[in-house]
């Protein structure tokens, strides 16, 4: 548990991803089975958790600690499982508690053992530790890496490529023995598992200039949704479906794990659709958050997939095949399928890359991101190889904002003013309506550090608040409605496009720039 | 309790005033005369008629504010006699030359504790349990959360992250009297001997603790330009908090950023500060340590100078002990 706990600890104040992943292998190859793969196992989110609610915990902490002295940490922490393990009161010296015997321990435990179970361990572990175990029992652990960020840094222990390890992983379960022990230099164990996920083939960005050395008769087109990728896995009576990563999501959509009535893998997009019309991103959104949708929900936000490939059909493997034969075999196949929930995404016919361009710039759905390019000929292969798949995506949107506040950064910008909070005009007063870290040179770096240094007005720890006086236009790539924002707006990977130094912060845009978007989109 | 052990100390704007012997122990304005207890500057301020301290801290004053600090200082030695009582001053295990003043009259003691840590500091003498009447502490980490794991554990945290990212200099934050000496130290003591860099604000009091006897091994100027600074890889530096706030940190490429401060315990305050690399090292009392004195020491009453007074007065009332919360002004949170 100790190592686990200082490895999500690191993790978690670590901002680097190439720290992070320095951190994982470090991890992985020191922590020995069974521990390992259970750490594993929580990091991709793979493990049961919940068996230990924050009442129970505050009842086992109520007999330990006076209530008054209880609440008036709490209020200082903030947080209720640190301060739970934070002043837990230690008894003797700590015993390391391994990760093990936790996981295995609650699985076998009827829910009133959990109780003394918990009460041992807390007092066993020292606080760091048994932060660890509080996240990991009551299934709060916010580890803030992805599942593919976990197993790239696993793959970094051993030979085999990360795509191979996606493929293989999910098809074991926890803790993953016959997966460490091929990272190790052991064979390549066989999956038993029914419906396992195969690992998913990704595309990489285009632009303009790139066309000039491409033969537009050698792909095909499609749109781009902005839904979630996923795979639709039914095998043997097994149906699953996964995120690109391998996650299992079938229980949060039991609709479209109902409908997986065949035999094999699809590829697809999986988006709200009700009746035609694809819903917003926002609106799928809603579903993920939900590992149990109620029946008002699965009515009111109903998802369908929308199919891009073939992977299996009827334990055939199509995936060495070209994109041109799977395309075939993959609309024969969705004909089979319930049209409400399944469709295959449609192909766009053009001739010229200018015919495409014009597509691409004025798509027939707001929740359409742009164009995928796929070479005719591609076979279906793991990771993102660069050449047969190309994502085009539409020309961002942009918005002249100020910037209104400013942190500093990490790692290579330590020390530099470099994350960004920005503003646009409600009436006389500047709204903050985003935050944006990248899309300046280095050299504009140091120039936006001196601004924030010579225009502070305030500060608060790391953040310093700012004269309203430099002008940033924004790009981003779509816009939803947010009740968390003040501005009632949220932006998508919103960045920094280019820098206004002539521009005065009074002719910046509007608010109304931004939710005129969304009334024109009917969002 | 003697009646009038609580008669010894009064509070005033200045800060804690001893009417029969006319002086104050750490005032925050300028007063006629001081008992300082160390060095920190928000107990030991510039600008007194006399000042009574450590030799320690009356030098450490002298490198903060230039000789004339004060209209004249002593140093304690011995029992002393001012007006009518009688002042000895005992090691508190604060910092370099930190002390506890002990007043004494009329049959009745009152201990002033400034700052004080029972952890072993190898730059200063161990804190000195000292039997009083009236005892005055801090409560600067007085929440039951606050345990401060042993410094040696945090050392090897940073230590195995050094191991972990050789190719990135180690900036780590410490205040510049007392703790970033004792990251050097217990550096030094894990076994680190390479060269520690430390900020220019570093110097003169890592210097002062060279000529006191304390060892800190080879320190160098993390003063160097961006290129040299760009090859310190896998480096220890210390600077003061403030200075990363500064464009100090720009000449380093892709620093790991510490901190070592009690404080670091929670984590939203290492978030705050944007902090990669939390160290949980204090020269305070953590609240057992806190609340193990207060029972071994077992005075008539206690008073609370600064810090969560709420929860130690709650404490008292559960252990049944005479307390009173003073709310002194001017006292900052350690190392901000």
């Amino acid at each position: 548990m100790k190592a686990f706990a200082d490895l999500l600890e690191r993790l978690a104040f670590t901002p680097g991803r190439n720290a992070k992943l320095a951190l994982l292998e470090r991890f992985f190859r020191e922590v020995p089975d069974p521990d390992r793969g259970y750490a594993l196992a929580v990091l991709t989110g793979g493990l049961e958790t919940g068996q230990a609610k924050p009442a129970l915990l505050r009842a086992l902490v109520a007999e330990r600690v006076d209530a008054e002295l209880f609440a008036m940490s709490y209020d200082f922490v903030g947080d209720l499982a640190e301060t739970i393990a934070l002043i837990w009161p230690a008894r003797g010296p700590a015993r390391d508690v391994p990760l093990a015997e936790v996981v295995e321990g609650l699985a076998r435990a009827g829910k009133a053992e959990v109780p003394g179970l918990m009460a041992r361990w807390l007092d066993a572990l020292g606080p760091s530790e048994r932060l660890a175990l509080i996240k990991l029992v009551t299934g709060g652990l916010r580890v803030g890496i992805s599942a593919r960020l976990a197993l790239t840094g696993l793959a970094r222990i051993g030979t085999v490529p990360v795509e191979e390890i996606g493929e293989l992983w999910a098809g074991f379960t926890p803790p993953y023995r016959p997966l460490f022990g091929w990272l190790d230099g052991g064979p390549r164990p066989e999956v038993t598992a029914r419906a396992p996920f195969r690992p998913v083939m990704l595309s990489t960005p285009l632009t303009e200039p790139d066309l000039a050395g491409l033969d537009p008769a050698e792909f095909a087109a499609e749109w781009k949704w902005d839904g979630i990728r996923v795979q639709a896995v039914a095998e043997g009576g097994t149906a699953r479906l996964y995120t690109r990563t391998g996650e299992d999501i079938s229980a949060a959509f039991p609709e479209i794990t109902a409908g997986l009535r065949f035999e094999g893998a699809l590829d697809g997009e999986l988006l709200v659709r009700r009746g035609e019309e694809v819903a917003p991103f926002a609106d799928l959104q809603k579903r993920l958050g939900r590992k149990a949708p109620g029946k008002a929900m699965l009515a009111s936000h109903p998802a369908a997939l929308r199919l891009y490939d073939i992977l299996i059909w009827q334990g055939e493997d199509l995936r060495p095949l070209p994109w041109s034969d799977r395309r075939q075999r993959l609309e024969v196949a969705v004909a089979t399928l319930d049209p409400a929930r399944f469709d295959a995404s449609p192909r766009l016919p053009f001739s010229d890359w200018e015919e495409l361009a014009a597509l691409r710039a004025d798509p027939p759905a707001a929740v359409i991101e742009g164009v995928m390019l796929k070479r005719l000929d591609s076979a279906y292969v793991a990771g993102r190889p660069r050449g047969p798949w190309f994502k085009w995506k539409r020309e961002p949107m942009v918005v002249d904002a100020v910037i209104l506040y400013a942190q500093r950064g990490h790692g290579k910008r330590s020390g530099f003013y470099s994350d960004f909070t920005f503003g646009l005009w409600d009436g006389d007063r500047l709204v903050p309506v985003g935050k944006a870290y990248s899309g300046f040179t280095d050299e504009e770096l140091g120039k936006l550090d001196r601004f924030v240094r010579a225009n502070t007005i305030d500060r608060f720890g790391p953040v310093r608040s700012l004269k309203p006086a430099l002008v940033v236009e924004v790009a981003f790539e779509g816009l939803n409605r947010s009740t968390r924002h003040k501005s009632g707006v949220a932006m998508r990977f919103p960045r920094i496009s280019r820098i206004r130094w002539d521009k005065p912060a009074d002719e910046a845009d509007k608010l109304t720039a931004l939710t005129d978007i969304l009334d024109e989109a009917g969002a | 309790m003697p009646a009038d052990a609580t008669r010894l100390l009064t509070l005033r704007p200045e800060g804690l005033y001893c009417p029969e012997g006319d002086f104050f122990i750490d005032p925050v304005r300028p007063v006629a005369r001081a008992l300082i207890t160390h060095g920190h500057s928000d107990h030991a301020r510039a600008g007194h008629g006399a000042v009574l301290a450590s030799a320690q801290t009356l030098d450490i004053m002298a490198i903060r504010y230039g000789e004339g600090f004060a209209g004249s200082r002593q140093a304690a030695e011995g029992p002393l006699t001012l007006g009518g009582v009688e002042v000895r001053f005992h090691p508190a295990g604060h910092v370099l030359g930190s002390c506890q003043v002990e007043v004494r009259a009329g049959g009745v003691k009152a201990v002033v504790s400034g700052d004080y840590s029972r952890v072993p500091n190898p730059a200063c003498a161990p804190f000195e349990p000292v039997r009083c009447d009236l005892f005055v502490t801090e409560a600067t980490f007085a929440l039951p959360v606050f345990h401060h794991p042993p410094p040696g554990d945090e050392i090897a945290r940073l230590l195995a992250s050094v191991a972990a990212f050789p190719e990135r200099a180690h900036l780590i934050g410490a205040y510049a009297l007392g703790k970033a000496q004792r990251v050097i130290m217990l550096l030094r003591a894990a076994g680190h001997d390479a060269p520690i860099y430390i900020h220019g604000a570093l110097e003169r009091l890592c210097d002062y603790h060279l000529a006191q006897g304390v060892p800190l091994g080879d320190l160098r100027p993390a003063t160097m330009d961006k290129a040299e600074a760009r090859a310190l890889r896998g480096a220890v530096v210390i600077a003061p908090p403030s200075a990363f706030a500064s464009p100090w940190v720009q000449r380093f490429a892709d620093p790991v950023i510490a901190f070592a401060s009690g404080w670091m315990q929670i984590r939203a305050r290492a978030r705050q500060r944007g902090v990669e690399l939390p160290l949980v090292i204090s020269d305070h009392v953590d609240w057992p340590d806190l609340t193990r004195t207060l029972r071994e020491l077992n005075p008539g009453e206690f008073w609370i100078t600064h810090g969560r007074d709420d929860a130690l007065m709650r404490w008292a009332e559960l252990e049944q002990r005479r307390a009173r919360p003073l709310h002194l002004l001017g006292y900052e949170d350690e190392a901000e």
